[in-house]
């Protein structure tokens, strides 16, 4: 297992080089420049100003300086956000979004593996065509149209949380459960799939017929298979969840990185586009791996892949 | 409204005097010399304060740092007394050498300030800035001639020049704080965070949190400390004005940076007490590039402008109660207000354009783009446009939208034919506004050049009768109108949702309200 985990982080090292050239060259090749503003500047003025940052040197200089300084651990200044370094401005997002990403992700588990265990059992039933129902409306419901809708109910109409921040816990509650809802409803699909799938097979007749209780199939047996989708589905989906979302930050007022991600893109904010990315590449391949791991350690099959 | 179990901001404010204050976006700089932005200006008055202060209401200079000044006969040469008790957050006094140091500071070419061309009006300053004169040689028209007098010499006799004092290019930045943190001629240092930051405004900024909040806390060494009420203000930078709309309904915020014109209906009809139109000095409209055809030929820009109907625009399309560019300067600007030239006159546009058409043998008019920003608003002025072209003109208008540094690179580039523009004053005075279709003017960009324009603007620059200055800047407009380089379409409106218990919040042309005359109250005044 040590041998695989250390094959697998030495995978890591080209990808990680391939995204921050991508990413690197197609920022630039994007039109205007971070100091591109309405209000025009006379030409030697923007010149110094770029020089300030170094964005006067040829692009492939640029580019090497960038990579040397990243594996000292610099991602380089904002030059949207002044004064500020990339990386302390995603030191402080970060644990926003992941806060708001486990609560999620909580709420999307809490929700989503009993519907789809239930949904399974009572295949066919109504229960299982209302569950089903309210989890494809979940899935299809946008979260920009969720987010205002449970702030009318929770905040305008009850007036029982906060429509916005991410202050007290109370704030927590309404963001978390719309980005928890549509993973709950994805998670109760894929549950209720994996877990048919496996009630078919013939270890679970096996234990059956041995007498084993139906609460012991599902809980020592069927779920152990049962769930390998969820998991295959849970490590890209919680490197997307803590990493912050846009909408949601927008909808509520969070200070998450999802929020620096898009805008850095609009504001030509170059240094905060690659180190996000590449902060976001990193959890993505680190998730990965845990996710493989753990199925590993599921499904042993898998440990020779 | 509804309400929350717990007291929300709105209600404790009026026990704990936060104000909790809308700020739209998040601020690229806090330094007085490199900020470029509405919402800058609205954190860094708090925090910083010149020459001169602002009346609420009028925005008239009152006494800032200065307690008194003289101006000589010619409008040359003006001079400020420090007061004695003006201090620095920090506790240092405030000195005439200060405000050399900051004006050499955002003039140095070195620290590639966006505004330092506000500054031009002081004598020599242009030959420091943009001619590579040292600053001893070049001689810059600001002297200390004790620690508490400072003279400032200008180029030409300014009408306005203390207006201009009020914006944030000509505040003091502290010295000592500048030179530790080495940033005299560099961006990007860390001397704007809190705690590091030293002003000499009603406020000190007390914490930063990047798009979360900034807030700034009562300054004890402000010298009119007994004025200011508020105890905090906290700025919450909230792009999405959806998200700012709810944060005020909840009882988060006073006051709303903007509001989202989908919503001004509604809220008129339901708040119509807390919903707030302002007059704002600014002017939106489209540029002609007069470099290509068709737009080349005069007669097509009056065809189109005389084809636009501004009244329908603003009544039937972004009804928040602007009013119609029927000239290019806002009405009232500094007592300013052109003759109406931009008139809606369809025959007489259907007249010209068929005159080009025969005259360059054309049987219909080429295919022309339109480009805009992308945002909801521009895209239905735009459509209205194209619509009222068509029916008026019979041309055919295609629509292209761009996100925002490709449309500015686009601009800039003047690669295109009709594109949105939109000027926000930075004084209350014409020259803000005239100035830029000067031939060498940086936002021109349409390629018109006259130098009987300019000539009447240098006129105007040295002319310190305001009378004989107004029928120069009239006779400048009635250019812009006869050679119609651009299309002006209407005067922006600030339309803001607001607490009632905000009191002392008066509406001026440039939305500036100084904050220590802010109080917060229920009731009446």
């Amino acid at each position: 297992m040590s041998k695989f985990i250390l094959l697998r982080i030495l995978q890591a090292i080209p990808t990680l080089l391939v995204i921050a050239t991508l990413t690197f060259f197609m920022t630039r090749m994007a039109p205007g420049g971070p100091f591109d503003s309405e209000k025009n500047i006379p030409a030697e003025i923007k010149a110094k100003l770029e020089s300030h940052f170094g964005l006067d040197k040829p692009l492939h200089e640029q580019y090497f300086l960038y990579l040397q300084n990243l594996l000292h651990g610099d991602l380089g200044p904002s030059f949207k956000y002044m004064g500020w370094e990339v990386s302390e401005l995603i030191a402080k997002a970060f644990p926003v979004s992941a806060q708001l990403g486990l609560l999620s992700l909580g709420i999307a588990l809490l929700l989503g593996l009993p519907t789809g265990i239930i949904a399974a059992l009572r295949k066919n039933s109504k229960y299982d065509y209302l569950l089903m129902t309210i989890a494809m409306i979940g899935i299809c419901l946008p979260t920009f149209v969720l987010g205002p809708l449970l702030i009318l109910i929770f905040s305008s109409w009850l007036g029982w949380l906060p429509p916005l921040g991410w202050y007290a816990l109370s704030d927590m509650f309404l963001p978390s459960l719309t980005l928890g809802l549509f993973y709950a409803a994805y998670i109760a699909r894929l549950t209720r799939a994996g877990m048919l799938e496996t009630l078919n097979q013939d270890y679970i007749r096996t234990a059956r017929a041995k007498g084993a209780s139906p609460l012991r199939v599902i809980s020592r047996h069927a779920l152990k298979g049962g769930l390998l989708p969820v998991v295959t589905f849970l490590g890209p989906a919680f490197a997307g969840l803590i990493s912050g979302s846009f909408i949601i930050e927008s909808i509520f007022f969070i200070p998450g990185l999802g929020k620096f991600f898009v805008t850095a893109a609009f504001n030509r904010d170059y240094t905060m586009v690659l180190g996000t990315v590449l902060f976001y590449a990193c959890l993505i391949i680190i998730l990965n791996l845990i996710v493989d791991v753990i199925q590993a350690t599921l499904d042993p099959r898998s440990r020779n892949l | 409204m509804s309400s929350c179990t717990a007291p929300n901001n709105v209600e404790q404010a009026l026990g704990d005097k936060i104000l909790h204050f809308g700020l739209g976006a998040e601020p690229q700089y806090l330094d007085p010399h490199l900020a470029s932005s509405v919402s800058a200006h609205n954190v860094i008055i708090a925090l910083i304060e010149g020459l001169v202060s602002e009346d609420p209401k009028t925005l008239k200079p009152v006494p800032g740092v200065a307690e008194r000044w003289e101006i000589s006969e010619d409008g040359l040469v003006y001079t400020f007394h420090f007061r004695k008790n003006a201090k620095w957050s920090n506790g240092d006094p405030v000195t005439a050498n200060d405000f050399v140091y900051s004006y050499r500071r955002i003039l140095n070419p070195n620290l590639a300030s966006q505004y330092a061309s506000m500054l031009h009006g002081l004598k020599n300053a242009r030959r420091y800035h943009r001619e590579g004169t040292s600053w001893e040689e070049a001689n810059v028209g600001v002297v200390a001639i004790d620690e508490h007098t400072l003279q400032l010499t200008l180029e030409n006799p300014t009408p306005y020049f203390l207006e201009l004092l009020n914006h944030y290019s000509w505040f003091p930045a502290h010295p000592p704080t500048i030179e530790k943190f080495d940033a005299f001629a560099k961006q990007g240092t860390s001397w704007t965070r809190p705690g590091n930051y030293v002003g000499n405004g009603p406020f000190v900024l007390s914490d930063h949190k990047v798009n979360s909040v900034i807030e700034v806390t009562k300054n004890p060494n402000y010298w009119d400390a007994d004025t200011v009420s508020l105890n905090k203000i906290r700025f919450y930078p909230i792009e999405s004005a959806d998200t700012e709309e709810r944060a005020f309904r909840s009882g988060f915020l006073h006051l709303t940076q903007t509001v989202s014109p989908d919503r001004i209906d509604y809220l008129k009809e339901n708040y119509p007490d807390l919903i707030h139109f302002e007059s704002y000095l600014g002017t939106y409209f489209y540029r002609f590039n007069l470099d290509k055809a068709p737009f080349d030929d005069v007669r097509v820009r009056l065809a189109f402008n005389l084809a636009t109907d501004r009244k329908a625009i603003v009544e039937k399309v972004t009804k928040g109660g602007q009013t119609p560019a029927v000239c290019f300067t806002p009405p009232e600007t500094g007592g300013f207000t052109p003759k109406a030239r931009f008139k809606f006159d369809p025959d007489k546009a259907k007249a010209l354009l068929q005159d080009y058409l025969n005259d360059k043998g054309l049987k219909s008019f080429p295919k022309i783009e339109l480009k805009y920003n992308t945002s909801e608003g521009h895209k239905k002025v735009a459509e209205a446009l194209q619509g009222m072209w068509k029916e008026n003109l019979g041309v055919e208008i295609q629509l292209l939208n761009m996100e925002w540094k490709v449309f500015l690179s686009t601009i800039a580039k003047r690669d295109f034919s009709i594109a949105r523009a939109g000027w926000i004053g930075d004084y209350v005075d014409a020259n803000t506004f005239l100035h830029m279709w000067r031939t060498e003017d940086g936002h021109n960009n349409t390629g018109w050049s006259n130098a009987r324009y300019d000539e009447l603007l240098d006129l105007a620059a040295r002319e310190s009768n305001a009378t004989r200055r107004f029928s120069l800047f009239d006779e400048c407009e009635k250019l812009l109108s006869e050679h119609a380089p651009i299309l002006p379409i209407y005067f922006y409106v600030h339309v803001t949702l607001r607490s009632p218990t905000v009191k002392g919040w008066h509406p001026t042309l440039l939305d500036h309200h100084p904050y220590k005359y802010v109080r917060l109250l229920k009731g009446k005044e």
